[in-house]
């Protein structure tokens, strides 16, 4: 597959007017401008384009995220639209079934949006701030560490493990998030540590 | 996968057997059907159900789940006995000629050394008899009845057709069909390759499903090749990333290890990681295990990793038990001695077996931390859902902090496909609500922690206070300062040893390749494989250029490849022993004289001669493994085990039950049906749906309309038998739950006949639960066994027995 001309490329060509057309050529200018105003612009141009790769499965089908706004640009960016990347050499800019419905995924009814906590005993989940929420994790981990944390073993040799508190990480983040979190993680010591390779 | 997706377009026969490629990774799937189209090339499709890889497959053979191995070894059988083996490849290649240690043997099932009492193995004897010179000795003549291809032909010569068809119900005709299919491609210009999943690792002896599967394409000559391979199709997006980094209980990042308890320092840890070659000039590429060790060790610890303290060696963890894995840590669980545990991204009340047993394990958790972009039912474990979820929450005193995070379309970073490409992604739209990144959540928990071990200290401060943490802002490392750490940097110059004033490394500039990684602390690297990812010529995983000279399918300057930006790994092995492709259609490495060239990176020292050093590098040996020495917790060559629960006994060790060396928990093996149990005599199998993604899709509106409900498939004989009536409600259960779905009766199933006998399957697909947009359902874990792999325990959720009657449905 060689893309000489590029999606993008080819999008901004067909935009391009009639000018070079046979239409233009023939002298039908008037035509063509009253004929363009008359058009919708094609919404997709009013858009940022960000590349990104499917979150499922591991073919990791290359797409392109539509926003109205641009991060980039310090803007507050709203997806509007996810399709198949067709410069890419695995998917060519097919999606399956999962994949063509990504913006669901993204804009689900489901997703969560603040930090809850559901108390000992209860039936409901309440609201706190990341901080409570942090402060309370963290609070949890060192107290739990200091007292199950295992320096030497009965023969005494230097372990230097908690085994007491476990973590389970995500397989769908990136590399640097895995990373930032293998760092952290394993630095307590915990060993009860697993991702879903197994599954 | 040792090749990639785009090279499955190179192949002569594609054998999907423990996979579903149609539904599952249907893009993907696309290069299958490109390589129908354009050269020719056949599927063969092994299931126990007609699935929709096998509605195009050239062949469709049905198999009872669980027998893969016995089918296996009698292709295998067949490939031997009828001489469709690639002769050059073997005997160079393979380790075929080694002479195999006095005292070795097979017998009803099982090697020399087990213990029944550990259910385990002393694995002393399988190992080569080492020559004078501290060499392993080899026969090249195969005379030798004590070399490695002898013995493999007589351990497999009890796999014949007649016996593959009893165990597996694939009828005696089918099989060597297939045989013979696979039989043509031992011959130098045919390539098959072999694409598999879920379906082969989720087995008591899954690790044993993949093996025989390689031992067979090494016979054929198609590991390194164009168009062959081993090719794992994974999982979610970054499943390999995440095993690449090592965040398993007992990894640590590019495949090094956490020490043992029986290694209580940094040079007995070592002494068992030199790996000295086992045959003259190899290059055992672990033999820089340190280099990568101690450069993960710096890029931990930073400055306060020195030669002095060992690199901050005794800061890691070691282990008492082989992993916390998992099941281990649910096992825990339920018996009280976990009190955090931390779910990201991660659903298990879902995703693991025995859901009763799990409900029961997080129930007597303390705490619960869930940082998700999603509802998940393990958030919500303690939230009463009538039959779907029946727990009364005033009883269960875990608290649950739930965290919103990020999704892919937020975020930035790279994501490892199953072939192994690093592609950076970029983010498009801002978070909702109060969401934040994992980095920023796993920063602050880390720096809180640091701040608490300063202030009032406790255990051992030192390895939290002194971790590496050299970010502009520490509250929230950059996708770019993690992912320079990972390839690796220098730390401090290196000078040339013949020529001081010469720096051959210098200081905080990014390594080019792991090649540079030094033992002495001059060097770290996160993760030694993904080195040359981020370079001194930038972020080589956001490249995009999709050129591909001469249409192999390399795609060489599209991301990046671990290792090396390597697309076909064993690459080597695609040129005979003089270094001349064995294809000249499809080259892909060859020696022109001086050195290899060709279309990929060169999976071995450019200028490594080719009759000298063999190309399976990392091995001692220089040559790949039919015999496994005691790498295998089973034995060095696989052998048919049933599933813990089965609808036969096991024919081949009828003494046997399921894998003798796998680990049962005490009050798992109680919740087991007997093998042939009348209480449970259907074999059923979890499997996914194309419009569903595991468990997140049924938040998502539109899959959710397109598969909205649970349901189980039965053939058009088992509900003849059990008057049940498509589209009506069964209850289905086992020893350890009880579901009711709706039932779809198809001709996609279909009893099979083993040993005499007809067995009937029972299809359960996974996706169902009580949060999100689809009709609450039972996921299959309800029913599934608490058992692993022996070798990384990934569950048994393929094989396992239940019963079925029609119903009336679930009573609100």
């Amino acid at each position: 597959m060689n893309m000489e001309l590029s999606r993008r490329q080819f999008l901004g060509t067909a935009g391009a007017g009639l000018a070079g057309t046979t239409l233009g050529a023939l002298g039908f200018g008037g035509v063509e401008e009253a004929h363009a105003a008359a058009i919708r612009p094609f919404k997709l141009f009013n858009t940022t384009e960000t590349r990104n790769t499917c979150t499922y499965c591991s073919v990791a089908c290359g797409i392109i995220i539509y926003s109205k706004g641009d991060l980039k640009k310090g803007e507050k960016a709203d997806i509007t639209h996810i399709e198949g990347d067709v410069d890419h050499p695995t998917n060519r800019g097919t999606l399956c079934p999962k994949g063509a419905a990504l913006l669901d995924i993204v804009k689900s009814e489901t997703r969560l949006q603040h930090p809850m906590i559901r108390r000992a005993g209860s039936d409901k989940f309440e609201r706190v701030s990341w901080d409570e929420a942090l402060n309370k994790i963290a609070r949890a981990m060192k107290d739990d560490r200091d007292k199950n944390f295992i320096a030497k073993n009965a023969d005494g040799v230097t372990v230097n493990r908690w085994n007491t508190t476990g973590f389970l990480a995500a397989s769908a983040t990136t590399n640097e998030t895995a990373w930032a979190t293998y760092k952290a993680v394993r630095s307590l010591g915990m060993v009860v540590f697993d991702n879903q390779a197994r599954v | 996968m040792t090749n990639s997706w785009t090279d499955i377009r190179n192949t002569d026969l594609v054998v999907i057997m423990g996979g579903n490629a149609a539904e599952a990774h249907p893009c993907g799937f696309k290069w299958v059907v490109e390589a129908k189209a354009n050269r020719g090339a056949k599927l063969v499709v092994v299931d126990p159900r007609f699935t929709r890889s096998a509605a195009v497959a050239d062949y469709y053979a049905p198999i009872r789940q669980g027998s893969d191995i016995a089918f296996l070894s009698g292709v295998i059988n067949y490939c031997i006995q009828n001489n469709k083996v690639q002769w050059d490849y073997v005997k160079a290649f393979t380790n075929a000629t080694y002479i195999v240690k006095e005292g070795f043997a097979y017998k009803d099932g099982l090697f020399t050394g087990y213990d029944e009492e550990k259910r385990d193995y002393n694995r002393s004897t399988w190992d080569y008899q080492i020559g004078p010179d501290g060499y392993a000795m080899v026969d090249e003549t195969l005379q030798d009845p004590r070399c490695v291809w002898n013995l493999l032909k007589e351990h497999v010569s009890q796999y014949t057709p007649e016996l593959v068809e009893r165990i597996t119900g694939t009828p005696k005709d089918k099989f060597l069909k297939v045989a013979a299919m696979i039989g043509e491609c031992s011959t130098p210009t045919k390539t098959m390759t072999s694409m598999y999943a879920l379906g082969w690792t989720q087995h008591s002896k899954g690790s044993q499903n993949i093996r025989t599967m390689a031992m067979l394409q090494l016979i054929l000559g198609n590991i390194g090749v164009r168009g062959g391979g081993m090719n794992a199709l994974r999982g979610h997006s970054n499943i390999q990333g995440l095993t690449d980094i090592g965040l398993m209980s007992n990894m640590i990042p590019g495949y090094l290890t956490l020490a043992t308890d029986k290694e209580p320092d940094f040079n007995t840890y070592m002494s068992t990681r030199g790996f000295k070659p086992l045959r003259p000039n190899q290059m055992s590429y672990w033999q820089n295990y340190k280099k990568f060790m101690v450069s993960f060790l710096k890029s931990m610890w930073g400055p306060a990793a020195t030669a002095e303290n060992n690199f901050a060696f005794d800061w890691l963890p070691k282990m008492d038990v082989p992993a916390y894995d998992i099941l281990r840590a649910f096992e825990l669980m339920k018996q009280g001695k976990m009190n955090l545990y931390f779910c990201q991204g991660f659903n298990p009340l879902q995703a693991f077996p025995n859901r009763g047993k799990l409900t029961e394990a997080l129930s007597k958790l303390k705490l619960l931390v869930i940082m998700d972009p999603l509802q998940t039912e393990t958030a919500r474990f303690w939230e009463n859902h009538g039959v779907y979820n029946n727990v009364d929450p005033a009883k269960i005193q875990t608290e649950v902090i739930q965290l919103p995070t990020t999704c892919f379309a937020e975020d930035e970073g790279s994501l490892v496909n199953s072939g192994r490409w690093l592609q950076w992604h970029w983010p498009a739209g801002s978070p909702p609500g109060e969401s934040r990144t994992d980095a920023w959540i796993m920063s602050q928990i880390h720096l809180r922690l640091k701040e608490m071990y300063k202030k009032e200290g406790g255990a051992l401060p030192d390895p939290i206070v002194n971790l590496y943490w050299p970010y502009k802002d520490p509250s929230e490392p950059t996708p770019e300062e993690l992912t320079r750490e990972l390839n690796g940097y220098v730390v401090s110059d290196v000078l040339d040893p013949n020529d001081p004033t010469k720096k051959l490394l210098t200081a905080s500039k990014q390594v080019p390749n792991f090649g540079v990684l030094r033992d002495d602390g001059s060097t770290a690297a996160g993760c030694w494989i993904y080195s040359g990812s981020f370079t001194e010529d930038g972020n080589m995983m956001a490249r995009r250029d999709n050129s591909d000279p001469d249409d192999t399918g390399a795609y060489l300057k599209w991301s990046f490849a671990w290792p090396a930006n390597r697309r076909i790994i064993y690459n080597r092995a695609s040129a005979d022993i003089n270094g001349k492709p064995w294809d000249d259609t499809r080259k892909l490495l060859w020696w022109d004289g001086a050195k290899w060239t060709g279309y990929d990176v060169p999976d071995i020292a450019p200028t490594a001669k080719p009759q000298d050093v063999g190309p399976f590098i990392m091995n001692p040996e220089g040559v790949s493994r039919l015999f496994a020495r005691g790498m295998m917790r089973e034995g060095p060559f696989p052998v048919h085990y049933e599933p813990f629960e089965s609808p036969m006994v096991n024919l081949v060790a009828p003494k046997i039950r399921g894998n003798p060396v796998a680990r049962v928990f005490k009050d798992d093996f109680a919740q087991f049906a007997e093998p042939a149990s009348k209480e449970f005599p259907y074999a059923a199998t979890s499997y996914r749906l194309t419009e569903h993604f595991h468990y997140w899709t049924k938040n998502n509106h539109v899959n959710a309309v397109l598969q909205p409900e649970f349901f189980v498939e039965i053939s058009e004989e088992l509900a003849k038998e059990k008057s049940i009536t498509n589209g009506g409600w069964v209850r289905v259960w086992s020893k350890r739950g009880s579901v009711f779905a709706k039932v779809y009766v198809t001709k996609r199933i279909r009893p099979l006949i083993c040993d005499g006998k007809p067995v009937h399957v029972v299809g359960i697909p996974i996706h169902w639960g009580f949060v999100g947009a689809a009709k609450k359902g039972f996921p299959a874990n309800v029913l599934t066994p608490f058992v692993g792999d022996a070798n990384i325990e990934t569950p048994e959720f393929k094989a396992f027995l239940v019963n079925i009657e029609p119903s009336t449905g679930p009573v609100a």
